[in-house]
């Protein structure tokens, strides 16, 4: 019980507001770090604060004063109690070549996962296509694809110029930004019991499966290797992994055979979650910069056995860097 | 109390001292959103006019640089902000709102990054629709990025100053002269009855005079039940002079309460 309420004050205040500065400094510079005496100065003034807390709460007036000391130990308690580790420097090579592929390797079950719908989606489409050719109007993701493909590939073939001159970086950007929204649109809808991140997975499997099936029964697999694998191999994994996101959040959500509540499996996946969207995210420029200035282009520009062997070059390179990136410290997170 | 008509999150600290969180509801978040949404057309008309002039040079990139720049201040807005500002974007601020940790811890960027996006999902079918209705089926007004991020909004209520000229009686207060008196007073009225009592004193002007008259005696008897002043202290005193006294007892008008 506090009997001389201006004597508290007078005696206490100093301590509030050494606090409030050294929090102030806290916050304001992420990276700033305390020595000892420093930490235990704010482990002594946090406790200090918490006291005189405690002790105003048996007095009743004084409101604002409560209200203030409540923010003031608001804010140290999640300084002191934050055992997560600090947010480091902006360190792209670090994520690229190692927190990514990690990040990818831990979740790799929803990956496969993630493949599997879509190559459920893929057989869905093949099958559809074979047996109803008639349902192309309705599998075809975009209109330019509803023409013949042996009309295609004679016209792309005899091109005489360049439909992209002057508007190739622009496509690139409508490219990468579109296909990074559905990326995300992946991983969000995981929030769906996973359902969401599903369906747009097995969709996309049923476009991709119905376009190849078109494009292989007119016998003109050639030009489909040299026209989607180039930015393929990159843009179908990156989606592969914006579902394998998804599906990681999914499961976080429901929770099956995981004692932790919803909180903790949250927390420990939230990490993992932001590194392969960003990771995603960056294949994803790749992709829209090969598409925009390198599939368009067909024989005889370009001829089909150098893109079908950039394509595979990319893929190789692409899972050698998630298989082996960053592998040595895979012990030492486990 | 006013905050009593809002939700509360209670976070108690291995010390077992409590601190509680106000947490914000969704129609201010939905005005706070729409003033960022002008925020973010704001740069994108700002963003256009810049590649404008640089479509001169090369009308290809710029118009590439653009479609890119929206995308990012469309999605990056929120991130950036919250990041650098705490918690905070322009129209959080300016409703006086701020994204926390659930459990009143740093907010990290993951955190920040998830929530953000998160919002794809939020804003079907559309209008945040989906966000809201979570937001008020939550114990914790949480959106689904929220949910997913481990955060919540929070208000932060400007705290309010007392107009002291109002609440000082001017003259002698009878109840001074007795420390022991005035220290119980403080200790046993509860801080809602201490809050109500204020808001009288500062609203008496506006009240017809029965009812102040009537508000006043109520008040003064429930004032009266907590401690009992000797007949000299009480000597000559209205129910609205006695409600005054106390309330500058239990406010220290000496202005020593505010910060």
């Amino acid at each position: 019980m506090i009997i001389d309420i201006e004597r508290f004050l007078r005696q206490e205040k100093p301590y509030w507001v050494e606090l409030e500065k050294l929090l102030e400094t806290l916050e304001s510079d992420t990276f700033h770090t305390l020595s000892l005496n420093e930490a235990r100065r704010l482990h002594y003034l946090y406790q200090r604060t918490s006291a005189d807390l405690a002790k105003l709460r048996t007095f009743s007036s004084k409101p604002d004063l409560r209200q203030y000391l409540e923010v003031l130990v608001g804010h140290a308690y999640s300084q002191i109690h934050e055992n997560r580790a600090r947010p480091l420097r902006l360190a792209p090579f670090t994520f690229l070549l190692r927190w990514f592929p990690q990040a990818f390797r831990r979740h790799v079950n929803a990956f496969y996962l993630s493949l599997a719908i879509t190559a459920s989606g893929a057989l869905f489409g093949v099958g559809a296509m074979l047996l109803d050719p008639g349902s192309k109007e309705v599998l075809m993701p975009f209109s330019h694809l509803m023409q013949d493909p042996r009309e295609r590939v004679a016209q792309e073939e005899n091109v005489k110029e360049d439909r992209l001159h002057g508007s190739k970086a622009q496509f690139a950007a409508f490219l990468m930004q579109h296909n990074t929204k559905i990326a995300i649109l992946a991983l969000a809808l995981g929030m769906t019991w996973g359902v969401g991140t599903i369906l747009l997975l097995f969709t996309n499997g049923v476009m991709l499966g119905a376009v190849a099936t078109d494009y292989l029964v007119a016998g003109k697999g050639l030009f489909l290797m040299g026209w989607l694998l180039p930015h393929g191999v990159v843009e179908i994994p990156a989606i592969l992994i914006a579902g394998q996101a998804g599906l990681v959040l999914a499961r976080g959500l429901i929770g099956h055979g995981d004692r932790a509540n919803l909180r903790i499996r949250m927390r420990n996946i939230s990490e993992d979650l932001v590194c392969l969207i960003f990771g995603v995210g960056a294949l994803l420029v790749w992709a829209g910069l090969i598409e925009a200035f390198l599939s368009q282009y067909h024989e005889p520009v370009l001829p089909y056995a150098f893109k079908i062997a950039l394509g595979l070059s990319e893929w190789i390179l692409l899972l050698l860097w998630l298989v082996w990136c960053g592998r040595e410290k895979d012990a030492q997170h486990a | 109390m006013l905050e009593e008509r809002y939700n509360k999150l209670t976070i108690q600290t291995p010390e077992g001292i409590e601190f509680s969180l106000l947490l914000a509801g969704p129609l201010t978040r939905f005005l706070a959103w729409i003033l960022d949404c002008l925020c973010i057309q704001l740069i994108l008309s700002l963003l256009a006019s810049v590649f404008r002039f640089l479509g001169l040079l090369n009308l290809d990139v710029a118009s590439a640089l653009f479609v890119l720049g929206q995308f990012v201040v469309g999605i990056g807005y929120g991130i950036a902000l919250e990041w650098l500002w705490r918690g905070q974007t322009l129209g959080k601020r300016l409703f006086r709102l701020r994204v926390m940790d659930e459990q009143g811890l740093q907010l990290q960027f993951s955190q920040i990054v998830l929530r953000n996006l998160l919002r794809f999902v939020d804003q079907l079918p559309l209008f945040y629709l989906l966000g809201g209705l979570s937001c008020l089926l939550s114990s914790k007004a949480q959106r689904l990025g929220d949910l997913a991020a481990n955060t919540l909004v929070v208000r932060n209520p400007k705290p309010e100053r007392v107009d002291l000229d109002q609440i000082a009686t001017g003259k002698f207060n009878s109840f001074r002269p007795h420390p022991h008196l005035t220290a119980r007073l403080r200790q046993r009225v509860p801080v809602e009855e201490a809050d109500l009592a204020l808001r009288a004193v500062l609203r008496r002007e506006q009240l017809v005079p029965q009812a102040r008259v009537e508000l006043f005696d109520n008040l003064a008897d429930r004032l009266k039940e907590a401690v009992q002043f000797p007949e000299e202290a009480m000597e000559g005193l209205s129910s609205e002079q006695y409600v005054r006294n106390a309330v500058e007892i239990l406010y220290g008008a000496d202005g020593s309460h505010q910060r």
